[in-house]
């Protein structure tokens, strides 16, 4: 298989430090020689290539933004992006693995749990020793969480949660769930551990968008869990919108790896499959479509460049990831349809990358917020207006 | 155990190389570089050294400033240290593998490790002429290294097949492709570099026996042609490769 030689019409590369370049490049060889050769078998097959834990974790994929002492990387967030951006140009599934076990689980242990809580669960998040999951969407309440079911009632022996959550990535396999649920009408985060009485997490199946990925249920049916496993500071809807806004942001970075994927195909094969003749690269139709995928490639790396400095500056507005998001994923889900319409009826095949990314992206622009809650929130920031609330 | 890997960096192989304006050197614009493959394994092997022996691994590279990246590449995928011997000045094989040896004598390794050549000049006989310089036995183009106590067993790739020869540490063992599986520098190894110092000391002059009067690029590859797509092409085909070609 020839390797990837990333797409890069702007130069962005010579914005990134030596370290950021060497990380990108890592991941890159790593998708090359252990994410394709096997994602469209456990795509067909519905599984998610738990093999690749271990491995991604030896690199350290994982928590890749928090201190070493956790036994993590301790990289900036453009560098985390890169990460996100190479695993996604393998499959959304297995980018989403490390976005759920990085953003969702390992920040909010390490940023609203107890000092017990962080040592006792980043260590085997980071080693890939134990796997975790967040649950906040439920059944009827996706956009709209604050709306949430679930409750925790507090006993002398713990806490009592009742509630089911749905669309939890990874919730099958999870030795831990960082579950959101009211107590007293305020949102809280709690630590559940798997075999927990009470808890189960049924995988959710018929899906035809990120197969390579588990996606489960959680349901909590009178869960006793300890008194020590409520996240202490946790006060709130804020506490878990911080958590998506990590992900959203890992997101639109993810979704230029899916575009690269696709536009990289679309270019090798116009310019190898013959009509009338002559390459189909020579057609303008084709050309127009080429030159479309590149610049919105191109935009969105700039974009998400920008976004990751000031998130390391400490100047990142949650609305500005909101932009980032939006976009990425719409054009990416734009160019994996374009590139598909450049293979012909080969692009529905799984001999290329093209359909798997676009059924992914359908997913991926409609979880972490949806497209249009992204466009509100946006709309809500330039005006002063909430169109939803 | 002291393991020293001599690394170079060289244009990335994906690079499509230009004849500088002097005519003797290429043009580095547009010139991406990363770490020689063939130093990868080498680097490799120092690593797996040290986990068997304990010690220290070192990665040595001689040029210009700009081969600190790839000293740092290998800090990323795990050495202790990295050493750059400075020199900005063009030189022949003889040359720089003295340059080489001048600096591991005082160093005193008990392996040191080359890539089988460099992708950029080739350079293959400096691993074998710092083992002479050295005075230490040298085992080139090696598959396979076994190491048990004081002792060497290292496979050679030869034309056809392999032999396998026996040696001992103090060595030079040059790396040939299969002789292992390069590890990735991890996230962490990546972030780690950044802190670990690179030393530089200054290469020290030595003549050069043979000087570049110029470099070209071979004749640009004619465009192929097909004869036909089914058998009925066969007897054309052999007519051209007979007549033409001149190959039958």
């Amino acid at each position: 298989m020839l390797k990837f030689k990333g797409v890069d019409y702007y130069d962005v590369e010579s914005l990134l430090s030596e370290e950021e370049v060497l990380v990108r490049n890592t991941v890159r060889e790593f998708v090359d020689d252990h994410v394709l050769p096997i994602i469209e078998k456990h795509n067909r097959a519905g599984t998610f290539p738990l093999d690749l834990v271990k491995k991604m974790a030896e690199l350290g994929m994982f928590g890749s933004t928090l201190p070493a002492k956790y036994g993590c990387a301790e990289m900036n967030n453009v560098a985390y992006g890169l990460v996100m951006q190479e695993l996604e140009r393998g499959d959304s599934g297995v980018r989403s693995f490390a976005s759920v076990q990085s953003a969702l689980v390992m920040y909010p242990i390490f940023t609203f749990g107890s000092e017990e809580q962080k040592d006792r669960w980043l260590p085997g998040l980071a080693s890939g020793e134990k796997i975790g999951c967040f649950g906040l969407t439920e059944p009827d309440y996706g956009s709209n969480p604050g709306g949430m079911i679930t409750r925790a009632v507090e006993t002398p022996d713990g806490y009592v949660l009742n509630g089911a959550k749905m669309w939890i990535t990874n919730g099958t396999l999870a030795d831990v769930a960082v579950v959101w649920a009211k107590l007293n009408g305020v949102v809280h985060g709690f630590l559940v551990e798997k075999g927990t009485k009470g808890f189960s997490a049924p995988e959710m199946t018929g899906k035809h968008s990120l197969r390579a990925s588990v996606t489960s249920e959680l349901i909590f049916q009178d869960c006793l869990i300890p008194k020590e496993n409520i996240m202490p500071k946790t006060d709130g809807l804020k506490a878990p919108l911080m958590c998506l806004n990590q992900a959203r942001y890992g997101i639109a970075w993810g979704a230029i790896g899916s575009a690269m994927a696709c536009y990289d195909t679309a270019l090798s094969y116009a310019g190898s499959r013959i009509q009338f003749g002559k390459p189909i690269s020579s057609f303008q139709i084709t050309q127009e479509k080429l030159v479309v995928m590149l610049t919105e490639i191109t935009k969105a790396q700039l974009l998400c460049l920008q976004l990751g400095r000031m998130k390391d500056k400490g100047t990142m507005r949650f609305q500005q990831v909101s932009m980032a998001k939006r976009n990425n994923v719409a054009v990416a889900l734009e160019i994996a349809r374009a590139a598909r319409e450049v293979l012909g009826a080969n692009g529905i095949l799984d001999e290329y990358p093209v359909m798997r990314h676009s059924a992914n992206l359908e997913s991926v622009k409609t979880y972490e917020g949806t497209h249009e809650m992204h466009t509100l929130i946006i709309g809500e920031d330039i005006t002063g207006i909430g169109a939803f609330v | 155990m002291k393991i020293v890997a001599c690394i170079n960096h060289v244009p990335d192989t994906e690079t499509k190389v230009k004849v500088g304006a002097d005519g003797k050197t290429i043009d580095p614009a547009g010139v991406n570089y990363m770490l020689n493959p063939y130093d990868e394994y080498a680097v490799e092997a120092g690593l797996k050294l040290k986990e068997q022996y304990g010690g220290e691994t070192i990665a040595l590279s001689l040029g210009p400033d700009a081969n600190k990246e790839t000293l740092r590449k290998a800090l990323a995928m795990g050495v202790d240290k990295a050493l750059l011997i400075k020199d900005d000045s063009v030189r022949d094989s003889l040359s720089l593998a003295r340059a080489i040896a001048e600096e591991l004598r005082e160093m005193k390794p008990d392996c040191v490790l080359f890539g089988k050549q460099s992708i950029d000049y080739y350079d293959e006989q400096v691993p074998g002429l710092v083992a002479e310089f050295l005075g230490y036995p040298s085992v080139s183009v090696a598959v396979k290294l076994e190491a048990k106590d004081g002792n060497v067993t290292c496979d050679r790739e030869i034309e056809g097949g392999h032999e396998v020869v026996e040696t001992s540490f103090p060595v030079v063992i040059s790396a040939q492709k299969g002789l292992n599986a390069p590890r990735y520098p991890s996230l962490k190894g990546i972030m780690a570099a950044k802190t670990k110092p690179i030393e530089e000391r200054q290469a020290k002059p030595f003549p050069s026996g043979v000087e570049v009067l110029g470099i070209s690029k071979p004749p640009a590859k004619s465009a192929g042609k097909i004869v036909g797509t089914d058998a009925s092409a066969v007897p054309e085909l052999v007519r051209l490769l007979q007549e033409e070609a001149k190959v039958i």
